[in-house]
């Protein structure tokens, strides 16, 4: 510590050519943020997903309908506690550009089976007992800016009604909040009673269904049990855990792990070359000044030591900025206008951040400090 | 002595300076040569993936045909319509003739589970049901192995993005459609359009294999000419036995490319501009050393009556020399990593599947350069700048 002073007049040496390279540090940590937010979105909370949840659903694609007679045969399966069904609705909000998730639920069932969504006591009960009620998650309700008691219509390209017509109007009686901050609140739902009730065609049927099981690490035993049991019947089913599920899903839009991955080795490759070149420059020119030290008695260790703790504060710096600015700006919210609505930066990236600072530290300053700890005396004072 | 072939050649020896002297600076120039590079071939990498969506949906479409969907529905997915009106629409004025009949096939559009090959997770993949018309209607469509699915019989034929992305799919092999294993008789390619991610069958076996009666999605037409498009909507949307929406095909394919269109650019331009920022202070460092090593030499040369003007475009020169090498690497490394790549997303239009091929188009690679020229104008101007404004007696004493 008692060098700290020497290290930071070594940095002030250059101002210009610290600042530059401080800057490019941050930049690349910056985008390091924001790779991590774009992924965690694109993987559609994978992580979120419940141990203890499996989906269910028609084994041709989740397109097909299911029957809901499912519920009773697959809660007499030994280990499910509960079966609820979930079905798309598919509505617009306006206008197409308005995307957002509707389902049609059992409203008791389905809070019980997703504890991560936060509705206060007597919003659920005006749910259970309003007919046309619905509750929607924070992140929508702000964008349309809706309030309890407001009556939203939805055009259902899918859903006509039995009076031909295809609008459906739902009164909003509660905003949930999501429990952890990967819980997707964008999503609406409404009773599927009313929904069965007024629908045309498909009646009785559920787009798929999620199983909770007692013991999660029974959940692929059960599976299987789920599908033996519908096994050779009209609709056949997959069944498979909601992390399992989820991540196929997202895998359906691309390997993002793998793009993202390719994009930061090669930012990371980059700044590494140019903070590397700035460090040996940086030792080069003070090659009579490091023998200096070591006439006076500092050691090889303590030389090297030195110039490490150098590129790494430099590069800490930089981490720490970067990673900073990148939280405000990704605080900010989805830059692409809700097609994203789980981005939010990642604890765990955030401390995968710092480390890969000290690591692109040590990276840069180990070669130049090395060659400042094989430096003589003798050599060094002569270039002076 | 001033005059042009005079400055020309102040010009010259500054710049032959600084380009010699590259070689005793390679760490710092290669770092920002590679930097620009990077920035330039993530720009033009993620741009072409979203240029190979785009365009992989514009193939799909011709002007002179139509697509007709129940009214409200955004895609094909969600539509429904009922065999008399798919009747209604192939008789309707506008719809090109031969002697089998109008030029129009009604459509089912539905879902099949088969596992990428890539990942070998589940993929929501298109499954097509169509009528004798289907090809006559989507001209670009060849049989390029096998043969064409025989009509009434259970058997489907490929499209060539499909058969090399998701597994199962292999001429010969059998495909599972609802509770019927239907052989794989052919595989056909279609102009690069979206039918090539697509499982093609008879519109009737799909309808009994998928329990859907007798109904359809949507009917695909060809018009007798492109300008017949407005006859035909006219007829269609006025006619109160139909509740329908009638589409150009172009028009159609382009509405269902805008949401991952978007997606792909907002955060590839994003991902690109930090970058960029990035190769700039890298840029900004190894000319600003560029400058402070020759010190002297352009001291020297000011003495000498060299003008400031001259060391500006010098260094400008070098840096934009530096930015054009990085910018054309970059370049050509997006071109032969991606340029031709096969991948599929997930249309979000529809959930399903849709196969397509990077895209690396002369514009792309242009709009990368430009982007490296921009660095490099930057990079430069500050040094350049500050070398010129060197005061020479200082400078000089330095020797």
């Amino acid at each position: 510590m008692k060098f700290l002073h020497l290290i930071w007049s070594n940095l002030k040496r250059k101002k210009l050519r610290t600042v530059l390279t401080l800057l490019s540090i941050v930049v690349a940590f910056i985008l390091f943020g924001l790779l991590c937010a774009i992924r965690q979105a694109l993987s559609g909370g994978v992580s979120m997903a419940g141990q203890n949840r499996l989906v269910t659903r028609h084994k041709i694609s989740i397109i097909q309908s299911l029957p809901e007679s499912y519920k009773l045969r697959m809660e007499r399966i030994p280990g499910v506690a509960l079966a609820t069904h979930e079905s798309w609705f598919g509505g617009v909000y306006q206008d197409s550009k308005n995307f957002f998730p509707q389902m049609p639920v059992v409203p008791e069932e389905y809070l019980a089976m997703y504890p991560e969504y936060l509705l206060a006591p007597e919003q659920k009960e005006a749910w259970l007992t309003t007919r046309t009620g619905a509750i929607v998650g924070r992140k929508t309700a702000e964008r349309f800016q809706w309030k309890i008691g407001d009556r939203i219509p939805l055009q259902s390209s899918i859903w006509p009604k039995a009076d031909g017509s295809h609008l459906w109007e739902l009164d909003i009686v509660g905003i949930y909040d999501g429990r952890d901050k990967g819980t997707d609140t964008s999503l609406l739902f409404f009773h599927y009673d009313y929904f069965d009730e007024a629908r045309v065609w498909n009646k009785g049927q559920v787009g798929w269904y999620m199983v909770q099981v007692n013991d999660p690490s029974q959940a692929a035993e059960i599976a299987k049990l789920v599908d033996q049991e519908f096994e050779n019947s009209a609709a056949e089913t997959k069944t498979e855990p909601e992390g399992a599920f989820l991540q196929a899903w997202a895998k359906q839009i691309g390997d993002i792990t793998l793009i993202t991955a390719t994009i930061l080795s090669a930012v990371f490759f980059t700044i590494l070359l140019v903070s590397g070149n700035t460090m040996s420059q940086a030792v080069r020119e003070r090659t009579g000044e490091l023998g200096a030290l070591k006439a006076m008695g500092f050691t090889s260790a303590q030389v090297l030591g030195l110039v490490l703790a150098e590129s790494c504060l430099l590069a800490l710096l930089g981490g720490g900025l970067g990673i900073g600015l990148a939280w405000l700006l990704i605080a900010r919210g989805d830059p692409t206008g809700g097609m994203l609505p789980l981005f939010f930066f990642p604890k765990g990236d955030v401390l995968i951040g710092v480390a890969l600072s000290a690591a692109l530290g040590v990276l840069a300053g180990i070669f130049p400090a090395l060659q400042a700890m094989r430096l003589r005396v003798a050599d060094a004072l002569r270039r002076m | 002595m001033a005059g042009p072939i005079n400055w020309f050649s102040q010009v010259a020896s500054v710049t032959k300076f600084g380009l010699l002297s590259i070689a005793q600076r390679r760490g710092s120039v290669a770092a920002a040569v590679i930097g620009i590079a990077g920035v330039v071939a993530v720009l033009v990498g993620v741009l072409s993936m979203g240029v190979g969506f785009q365009r992989a949906l514009q193939c799909s479409g011709a002007p002179d045909a139509a697509i007709v969907l129940r009214s409200g529905a955004e895609s094909e997915m969600v539509s429904g319509l009922l065999r008399a009106s798919t009747r209604l629409v192939a008789d309707a004025p506008g719809v090109a003739r031969t002697d089998e009949g109008p030029l129009a096939s009604a459509e089912l559009y539905v879902l099949i589970n088969l596992p990428k090959r890539s990942t070998g997770t589940d993929a929501n993949v298109p499954m097509r049901g169509v009528e004798h018309a289907a090809l006559r209607v989507r001209d670009k469509l060849q049989i390029q192995g096998g043969r064409m699915f025989e009509w009434g019989r259970n058997e489907v034929i490929i499209g060539v993005g499909a058969a090399s992305e998701f597994s199962g799919l292999d001429l010969g092999s059998n495909l599972r459609v609802g509770q019927r294993e239907c052989p794989i008789v052919g595989v056909f390619s279609a102009g690069g359009g979206t039918a090539e991610s697509e499982i093609w069958t008879d519109a009737s076996v799909l309808q009994s294999a998928y329990k859907r009666g007798d109904t359809f999605q949507s009917v695909h037409v060809k018009l007798s000419s492109p300008e017949a498009f407005q006859e035909f909507k006219d007829a269609l949307t006025t006619d109160p036995r139909l509740n329908v929406k009638v589409l150009r095909q172009t028009e159609y394919y382009a509405q269902q490319s805008t949401a991952v269109t978007r997606l792909i650019r907002t955060l590839g331009y994003l991902i690109a501009f930090l970058m960029a920022i990035g190769a700039v202070f890298g840029a900004l460092n190894t000319m600003y050393s560029s400058v402070s090593a020759r010190t002297r030499e352009i001291a020297t040369l000011r003495a000498l009556g060299f003008g400031s003007g001259a060391v500006v475009i010098s260094v400008m020169i070098e840096s934009l020399t530096l930015a054009l090498i990085g910018g054309a690497a970059g370049a050509v490394v997006a071109y032969l990593t991606f340029n031709g790549l096969h991948t599929s997303t997930m249309n979000w239009n529809s959930f399903s599947q849709v196969t397509f091929a990077f895209a690396v188009t002369p514009e792309l690679l242009a709009q990368g350069v430009l982007w490296s020229v921009f660095i490099g104008l930057i990079g430069g101007l500050f040094p350049a700048l500050r070398g010129a404004r060197l005061p020479i007696a200082a400078a000089l004493r330095e020797l």
